[in-house]
Parts: C-alpha cells; structure tokens; sequence
C-alpha cells in the first residue's frame, strides 16, 4: 500500500499507532512515505485519524507506537517548535490581538529575524495571497476567504519544508472554496514545499493531490494518484468512497487469473476482473463506475450483458442519469451521454445494459465494507 | 379607495380601518407597557434599596441643619455681625441665644447641636450641656453678662464664629474631617493635628491592602483558572467545586478557621514549632493583624478572580497556542505573546471585581485586622454604631464611592468597559 521505503522519502511514518485511551487503536500500524515536494491528501471519513495523524507529524501529539521520520531525522522527540512545520489551522487559530501584519511577523519574530528582513518577508507573503494593504487590519475584520489566506501566509512566511493543512477550506462557501484550492495549488507549485492536506471532501482531494490515502477506521486503505483511486479502487471501501459506483454483490464461482465469474444473489453470472476478491466460493463485492455502462451494446461487444428495468431518469443536460432495476439492484445508475444517437429511454421499459470485464472490479467482501452513500 | 381624491395621499389602513400607523403605535405601546411591567418591580427594588440609600447618604454628607434649626434665633441675629469685627456680638443675639437654649432644652435638642459642634472643636458639647441646665434662670437683660458669668466660653469670639459657620444648611466640615482636614477659627482651611490623622492614612492602606490582595488573587487564580480551562470537562468540573467552596460556606465560619490556623498557638505555628523551623518564644504573629486581613480576604476574594478568568479562558481555543508553537515559538513565548494578550478581559473584570469588593470589605478585617489590618469601613461603621456620627460615615463612604467611580471610569479608559467579562 506504502511507496517502496526509500531513505530519500521526506516524512515517513514507520508503524505509527496512536490510542487516545489506552483501549482503542485510533491509527493501526501506519506506514506512509511522502516525497520531497510532493502535495499528499489525507482523505476520509470523519474519526478515521487523519487530523490524529497530521497532529502527530506536527508534535501536538505523540505517538503511542513507532517512529516518524522528517528527512531522515526520527522527530518523536523533537518540540513542536523545533520542527519548522508550518501548519494551517480548520478555523485558521489567527490570533486576534494582532493585525494580519504581526501575525505574519510572528514567525520571523520568534525566531529573530532583523527586522528589515522581516519587513520584507511579511510584505511578500501579503503580495502572495494577494492582500497588500490589508497588514493593518486585524482577522475579524477580513472575510473568511481573506483570513483563510492569512493563514496560509502565515504558514508559509517562514520557509518551512513542510507544511500541514487541516481541513483549511472547511469554512468556506463552495465558490470560494474552488477557488482556494486553484490558490493553493499554484502556491504548491510555485514554492516547491512538501504539502500535507487534510480534508474529507473527495473532489477536492482529487483535484488538488500528486496522490491521495484514503484512511478508514485507522487504516490507510489506499494510497495512489487521484486517477488510480477512481479508475483502480483497490478494496470496496474506497470504490465506495470515490466517485460514484455501482454496488453488485455475489460470490467467486469460478477464477482465472486476473479474471473471474461471480454469481449473483439471482443465479447470473458476471465476468469480473479479480483485484481483491477471495479464492472459489468467497463473497465479493462488483464495483462498476456509472460511465462505464453502455446501453443497448452492439450484440457480441460486451462479455456481460443483462435485462434491466429504467426506475427513473434525470436530465442533466450533458447526460441523463438513469436509475435502473438490475440483477436484484433497483439503485444501478447508468450515465447516458446526450450524444443524440441513442434513443431516448422511457421510465418502464426494459434495456439491454452491457459492460467490459476489466471495467467490472470484483473487491472484497461487503461485510468489511461500510457503506457510504 | 376610491374615495380618496388624487391630491390626498392615499392612507394605508388595516383591514378593520383604522389608519396603518395609528394600530402600529398602538401595537407599539402595548409591547412597550409590557416590557415595563416586566422591569417595573426590579427597578423599584433598585430605587427603594441602593438608589435611594444612596442619594440619603450624599446627602448627610453634607446636611447641616440642626444648628440652623435649633439656633433659628441666633443665627438670625448673627446676621448682621461682622464676625471679623473683633468684637462680640450685640446684645439682641445674646438675648436670641438664651431663648434658643430655653426652648432647645425644652424640646431635648440643645444637646445634639452640642454634639454636633464638638466635631468641630473640643468642649463644645460640655459648653451646651452645662449652658443647657441653666439658662432658664436667665429671665432678663443683660443677657450678654449673664451669659458670660455663667460661662466665660461664651466671651470668646471664636465660639461664635464658629456658631455663625456652622449655621448653614450645609457644610463641608465632613468631607474636610474624612481627609484629616478641618476649619480652624477664623474659618480657613488647616491640617488636622497630628495625632488626630488618621482617615488619609486608612484609605491609603485600604488602597494598598486591596491591592496586594487582589495581585494576590490573581497570580493565584491565573493558573488555576487556566488548569480548568484546558483540563478535560470532569477534572474541571472537581476544581471548580474546590474553588466555589468557599462561596457555600458561612463567611464567619471561614474567617474562624483562619483564626484556628494561624493564630499563635494555631495550627500552621505548632507545625512550624514542631518541625524546627521556628522556635517556641518566636512564634509568627499571622492574625489580628495586617497579614491576616490578606490572607483572609484573598481566601474568600478568590472566586471572584477565578470566576471571570475562566469563562475568558474557556473560549480561547487550544488551537491558538499550538498555532504558536507550530510557528516556532516556544511554550513560554506562546503562552506570553498569544495566550495572555487574549486573557486581559478576564483579568481586567476580575481584578476590578476584587479590587471593588476589598475596598468596601468589612467583617473579616473586623474579625481578623487587629489594629494593623483594619480598613476604612470599618470606621465607617465605627461611626455609624458607635460614635454616632453618621455625616463623617457618609462623606467617608462618599469618598469610598467615589474611588470606585474613578477606578471604572479609569478601566473604561484603559480597556474599555464592553471588554469586560463577568461571567
Ligand atoms: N484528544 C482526543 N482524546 C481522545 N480521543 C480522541 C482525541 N482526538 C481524537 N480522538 C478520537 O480519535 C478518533 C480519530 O479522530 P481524528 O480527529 O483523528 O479524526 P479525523 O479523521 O480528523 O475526523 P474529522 O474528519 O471529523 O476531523 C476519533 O474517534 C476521535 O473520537
Ligand atoms: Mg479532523
């Protein structure tokens, strides 16, 4: 699941567990690489242990078991304060006695920096975010996308490798919500630090991440690029988790190889490619995306091929999304491009639907999955 | 509507008719009366027992009637006496004295203006009484002989001099005694004597006492507070149980168990005798005095520092201080810089509170203070109780006001009174 353990990874956490109550294991076994200017996305679940891990990197927490590594250095003992971690707060924690200026001067301060250069820092951090002419106002006197900003100057005016964002768009509206994480990004790129980001909104995790973990229950589930979790899931809780997905549930009849057969509850049969499914006899869980479902295929086109029953259709332009009745499931989705060609479906009639085996991933058992909807 | 002519705005009315704005301030009014009925009993609780108590003690303060009322004759007379004449006055105020004496003594007020004027110069109330008893047997002229064959006293101009100034309704005699000042006898300004300054000195001491007890309230609530802050809801909830004890317990039953304690042959000096670390004929002298008055009154003062610090406290976020640290400041530089700065509400409110409430604290200074520790109050209530002289009380708790006044307006100024947290 872990990058290869490469010396050269920048943070790395090596078995990390963490129990708040000596009972309960809030992070189990934690091992995670993440690379020298690499943005990193923690994504999951509330409770899952991201904020838990993130505090641990950042010396609020100590690790009950294991050891985390900044480059090369083992920190476990390491002050807060000595890490030069930079670190945007979910409600930003901008401290409200100081203007916007001295609170970006902070950083510099504590670390007695002259004060010219601090002038200079301060000034530049403020033309990064865009807020020049801003530096006398104090936080409650700027909007909450102008405070999300000072806290993220603020954690960046110090140069520090490293720096750690919970849930830092939490409390924005959607609009300007997209248009911070535009802004983050281009800081990323611009300054080349190590990011590590919190959040449990998955579209944002897409869009902004050079890769994605995916925690459950303490777990890293899966770590990979925002494209291998969507089209690659590897276990059916992140199927589940990312993107929209069509559930089938069954049990592995027959396998070969890379591929397999799974019969469902009904007595059909669906060809499937094996990812984490059991030997011979074992449930799975199918996970099939709602795009990658053609109706009415070509006779021949398509190995899996079904009878299914249209519920109910939503226009949306683009596509229609069309809930149907299918293989004992009345929630399957399937996206209908609006391409013209085919011929618009009516709530009643019975299709054919028809999918690949490679798009058909046969993942592990429903009874270790929780459902999200 | 159609009977409105274009030239006549139209006017709105609600559905049974009546103009749109004439329902509104009905409407108005009552939810007006309503709200005033709601205040009504606790604003005349507050008249009847602080605002009213207070306008009466202003004004004895300053009140001076009795010798005008009394000596309604004399005084009249004295009118045209030019009291820096040198000379006594005429025989028609003398004649006016003595049937001011007959009837004052006839209706048992001669002796009060005889007290009254003793606050002022020493002998006075002898002078009266002894004047009092006999001048019914002074039935005709020349009153002035009379009088001063039946005491020389009444020869002496600065007697006079002071019946005349003392004859106004009003006076600032009492405020002028309330800062160990008086009138001397030609009327202007002087320090008291020496040995009779005191007044300037207790509220000095009350100022210093307070305030030493109230720093002393906070360097020990401050962290306290800052335990429960930050401690998980049920440890805190212990604490606060430990600091509100206090509040739960008799007051008399406190400040007796700080007797039992520290007295010389108290608990905390047969510790310290046992021990060895003083010897058996050193034992501390900790009550009834000075020491006691603070150790007492921080005790029961405390919650009163804690109570406002930690509902400041509460609602500055954790996240605040790891900000800081994750910044690069150390614990204390954190702490100082960014924890304390957002503290200066609590600290304001609850040092202001202490230092208020010690100011005007009487009984445990009574019970504990000895001499050394006494406090301003309690002459006040010396004065009230005992020597009966309830103007002097006034002016001094006048002034006491007044200190407070200042020290709010002074707050405002610095902090700014909508910073304040109470609670
Ligand atoms: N200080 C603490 N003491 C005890 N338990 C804690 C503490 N902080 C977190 N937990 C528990 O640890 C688990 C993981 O919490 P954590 O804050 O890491 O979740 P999270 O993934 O950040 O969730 P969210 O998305 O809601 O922020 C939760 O079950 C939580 O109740
Ligand atoms: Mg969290």
């Amino acid at each position: 699941m872990t990058a290869a353990g490469g010396s050269e990874a920048f943070v790395r956490f090596a078995d990390v567990q963490k129990s708040y109550d000596g009972e309960t294991l809030v992070v189990k076994s934690l091992n995670l690489d993440i690379e020298r200017g690499e943005f990193l996305t923690m994504l999951g679940p509330s409770g899952s242990g991201k904020t838990t891990c993130l505090m641990m990197l950042a010396g609020f927490e100590t690790a009950t078991f294991g050891e985390i590594f900044l480059d090369g250095r083992p920190i476990n003992n390491v002050a807060p304060h000595r890490r030069d971690i930079g670190m945007v707060f979910q409600n930003y924690a901008l401290f409200p006695h100081m203007t916007v200026h001295e609170n970006l001067a902070f950083p510099l301060e504590v670390r007695k920096l002259g004060k010219a250069e601090v002038e200079e820092r301060v000034a530049r951090a403020l033309d990064m975010v865009e807020l020049a002419g801003f530096g006398g106002r104090r936080p409650a006197q700027l909007s909450g996308g102008q405070q999300q900003r000072v806290a993220v100057a603020r954690a960046l005016v110090f140069e520090p490798k490293l720096v750690l964002m919970d849930e830092p768009l939490g409390a924005l509206d959607k609009q300007l919500r997209e248009q911070m994480q535009f802004e983050i990004r281009h800081i990323h790129e611009r300054l080349g630090v190590t990011v590590v980001y919190v959040t449990h909104d998955q579209s944002e995790a897409l869009t902004m991440s050079n890769r994605i973990a995916v925690f459950n229950d303490g777990v890293i589930q899966q770590l990979s690029t925002p494209e291998g979790l969507y089209e690659r899931p590897e276990n059916a809780f992140v199927a589940q988790f990312i993107g929209e997905n069509n559930r089938l549930v069954g049990a592995v009849s027959e396998r070969h190889g890379d591929t397999c057969a799974v019969t469902t509850v009904e007595g059909e049969v669906v060809k499937a490619l094996a990812v984490s499914c059991g030997t011979t006899g074992e449930p799975t869980t199918l996970s099939l995306r709602p795009e990658r479902v053609t109706v009415a295929p070509e006779p021949g086109s398509c190995p899996n091929v079904f009878d299914a029953v249209v519920e109910e259709l939503i226009y949306l332009g683009d596509h229609v999304r069309s809930r149907l009745r299918l293989l004992g499931n009345d929630e399957f989705i399937v996206k209908v491009p609006n391409s013209g060609l085919i011929r618009p479906m009516r709530v009643g009639e019975t299709v054919q639907v028809g999918w690949s085996a490679e798009d058909c991933r046969a993942l592990d058992s429903p009874s270790t999955a929780p459902v999200f909807d | 509507m159609s009977a409105v002519s274009p030239d006549t705005p139209a006017m709105l009315t609600t559905a049974d008719g009546a103009p749109l704005k004439v329902s509104f301030d009905r409407a108005l009014r009552r939810s007006r009366l309503k709200a005033l009925a709601l205040v009504l009993p606790l604003f005349a609780f507050l008249l009847i027992t602080f605002l009213v108590p207070i306008g009466d003690m202003l004004l004895r303060s300053v009140e001076n009637q009795l010798v005008g009322n009394v000596l309604h004759r004399t005084v009249k007379a004295l009118d045209h006496w030019d009291q820096g004449s040198g000379e006594l006055p005429d025989e028609e105020a003398f004649a006016a004295l003595v049937a001011d004496f007959q009837e004052g003594r006839e209706n048992r007020t001669i002796g009060r203006v005889g007290v009254r004027l003793n606050y002022e110069s020493g002998g006075m109330s002898s002078l009266f009484r002894k004047t009092g008893r006999r001048a019914k047997r002074i039935t005709e002229a020349p009153f002035r002989e009379a009088m001063i064959k039946l005491d020389k006293r009444w020869g002496n101009l600065d007697v006079w001099r002071l019946i005349k100034r003392e004859s106004d309704a009003y006076t600032a005699s009492y405020y002028l005694s309330a800062v160990d000042m008086r009138f001397i006898a030609d009327g202007s300004i002087a320090r008291q004597d020496e040995n009779r300054q005191i007044y300037v000195r207790l509220f000095g001491r009350t100022l210093w006492l307070s305030l030493v007890i109230t720093v002393l309230c906070l360097l020990l609530g401050y962290p306290i507070s800052y335990l429960m802050a930050t401690l998980p809801v049920r440890t805190s909830n212990l604490l606060m149980i430990m600091v509100l004890l206090p509040f739960w317990t008799s007051l008399l039953v406190r400040t007796t168990c700080w007797i039992a304690l520290l007295q010389q042959q108290g608990v905390i000096n047969d510790l310290l005798v046992w021990v060895g670390i003083i010897g058996e004929d050193n034992r501390l002298a900790m009550i009834h005095n000075r020491t006691g008055t603070i150790i007492a009154m921080t005790h029961i003062l405390l919650p009163f520092m804690v109570l406002p610090l930690y509902s400041v406290m509460k609602t500055i976020p954790p996240s605040y201080l790891r900000a800081a640290r994750s910044l690069g400041a150390n614990p204390f530089t954190a702490f100082v810089r960014v924890y304390m700065p957002n503290t200066v509400a609590g600290v304001g409110a609850g040092s202001i509170l202490v230092f208020i409430i010690a100011i005007g604290y009487y009984i445990t200074p009574a019970l504990v203070g000895g001499t050394s520790g006494t406090l301003i109050s309690n002459f006040i209530a010396h004065h009230m109780q005992v020597s009966l002289n309830w103007g002097l009380a006034a002016a001094l708790g006048a002034l006491l006001l007044a200190a407070v006044l200042a020290l709010y307006v002074l707050y405002d100024k610095i902090v700014g009174i909508d910073n304040m947290k109470l609670g």
